[in-house]
Order: structure tokens, then sequence, then C-alpha cells
């Protein structure tokens, strides 16, 4: 079976994200004073095969953990669909 | 002594380094490409700066899974002398050879200046030659050089003495004015600023020879 999995990377609460920060500078100079915090981060996408959904989030969190994000600054969290 | 530097795809400051080893200091050197398997010929090595695989998904991430690291880390295992400058700083710390972590530059500018550091922990394999406490100036060119590392790494690295550089005047936004750490047994440096372009009078400052000579003095010592 096939599946994709939609991996998110964020910086961590606890490290300055000066992108972040400097895109929630500019949503503010453009009038949207509602906007709180901004978090910056990444989107992967990645296709893949095996036999069920739990066996292929096991090796997704694998590959999270092993390369995807780097967890001493990001935090990740992922969700996988048959494709 | 033989030194080692290794050549990722997107490296670019491993001629500087080559040079600054063989033609100002007369150490033999030699260029180690990423899928070498075999390190045994080296009694240093370097990790030098550039974009290693395109600083892709992030700085260094990708360079580690490169053949060469592999015996890199053996190496560094074993006890050898190992310095990763700028980007090799970023490798070592996203191989988990050091800890903590590089991320973008506070101020988001890249920063191309030389800069005033004190030598925190002379004891290590690369700042042997100095006293503590003395300052040197090398220049940094980075991006993405801000150190962080959580609350207990930091207290953990501080005890042991692991704080090897600390910037006069903090370029980057780095915790606690971090230029440069060691690993625990102090054979693994690493560090933003280029020592490798502080070397020949020519360019003014030479400061950085200090880090490459350390190790010799190091070795007696061991």
């Amino acid at each position: 079976m096939n599946f994709v999995a939609r991996v998110y990377v964020v910086p961590k609460p606890a490290i300055l994200d000066p992108q972040g920060k400097a895109v929630e500078t500019s949503l503010h100079s453009l009038g949207y004073d509602e906007v709180g915090d901004v978090r910056l981060g990444k989107y992967i996408e990645v296709k893949l095969s095996g036999d069920g959904t739990a066996g292929v989030e096991a090796r997704v969190e694998e590959m999270c953990r092993s390369l995807l994000a780097n967890e001493v600054i990001e935090d990740y969290r992922f969700d996988v669909e048959s494709a | 002594m033989k030194w080692g530097v290794l050549h990722f795809p997107g490296s670019n400051d491993e001629r500087d380094t080559v040079y600054a080893l063989e033609s100002i200091l007369g150490y033999d050197a030699r260029l180690l490409w990423h899928g070498d398997r075999n390190v045994s010929d080296c009694d240093a090595i370097v990790l030098p700066g550039g974009f290693s695989y395109g600083d892709y998904l992030r700085c260094g991430a990708l360079a580690r899974f490169s053949r060469v690291m592999e015996a890199v880390a053996a190496f560094a295992e074993s006890g050898g002398p190992v310095l990763g400058i700028c980007n090799g700083f970023q490798v070592l710390c996203e191989a988990g050879i050091l800890p903590g972590a590089l991320v973008q530059n506070r101020g988001l500018k890249f920063r191309c200046i030389p800069t005033e550091l004190t030598i925190e922990n002379n004891t290590t394999a690369f700042t042997r030659s100095f006293a503590s406490g003395d300052r040197a100036v090398i220049p940094v060119k980075h991006g993405e050089g801000c150190y962080v590392a959580d609350q207990r790494t930091l207290a953990e690295i501080q005890d042991n003495g692991q704080v090897v550089f600390r910037y006069t005047n903090n370029p980057n936004g780095s915790i606690d004015d971090i230029a440069g750490i060691s690993n625990r047994h102090g054979n693994v440096v690493g560090l933003m600023p280029h020592p490798e372009h502080a070397v020949d009078p020519l360019t003014g400052v030479t400061d950085g020879q200090a880090l490459f000579q350390s190790v010799g003095a190091w070795k007696e010592a061991a």
C-alpha cells in the first residue's frame, strides 16, 4: 500500500525564532493587530509504501528522530494517510 | 604531524585550511573526500567551513551521513584530535559528537567580521598553546552561528569546562556568548570563527596559528 506522510517541523518554544519574529512584525505593520506569536518551520511530504498505518507511522517517527528534525532545537508532528 | 581535511560537496574552506597547515605552519596535510573510509594515516582532522550538501534541511544535517564521518566518529571516539570550523562545527553538533546546535543568527544577518575571543579553557587539543584568559582575534563569516543548548546541557558543559571560546562582542546571539565548545575529553573542538583565515601575516592577524600548533603540545602532554 502507498502512503503519504506530512511532517511539520517547528523551532522549539524555548528557541528564539528570528524569522518568525520578522514575519510577526511584518504582519503587525500590515495592521493585523490580532497576531500573536509566529513560528516559522518546515513542511515535509514523504511518499512511502508499507503494510499498514501503524507500521508506517513507526517508520516515519524513526525518520523524524534520525534526520528530519533536530530534537535539540525542533519539535515535530506528522500525520499519515493512504495515497 | 599529518592533518586530514574533510571535503564534502559544498565545502569551501578546505583548500584554505590545507594552505594554512602546509604553507604557513609547515605540517603535512591532505584532503579527505566524503566517500573515504580510511583516516588512519592522519594525526588530526579538520572539518572545514562551507555549505556541505548545500545546507539542505539544516546546516550540517546531511554531511553526518557521509561515509567518511563513520571513520571520523571512530577517530574522535578513540581520542584523536578533531577540529570543526563553522560548517564543520555544525556537522559535529548534528552528528551528536558535540552537544547543542547552531541556528540562524539572532539579527538575521550574515556576519563577516573579525571577532575577539577569550580562551576559556586552555587544556583542549586546540587551545593548549594559549594561556587561560588569553584573547585572540579571529574572523567569523556565517549566517547560522547562534549556539543554543537546553538548560541542562548548558549547565553540564559549563561545569565540565567544555566552553572553550567566548566572544567579547557577541556577533550572532549565541547563548552566553559561546563561540566554541569541546567534548568532555577535550579532543574534539568546534567553533564558528575561522582560525585558518587568521594565520598569514599578509592578511593582518595570525592568532589562528596557535589553535593548530596546540595539537603538538597537547599530544606531548597526554
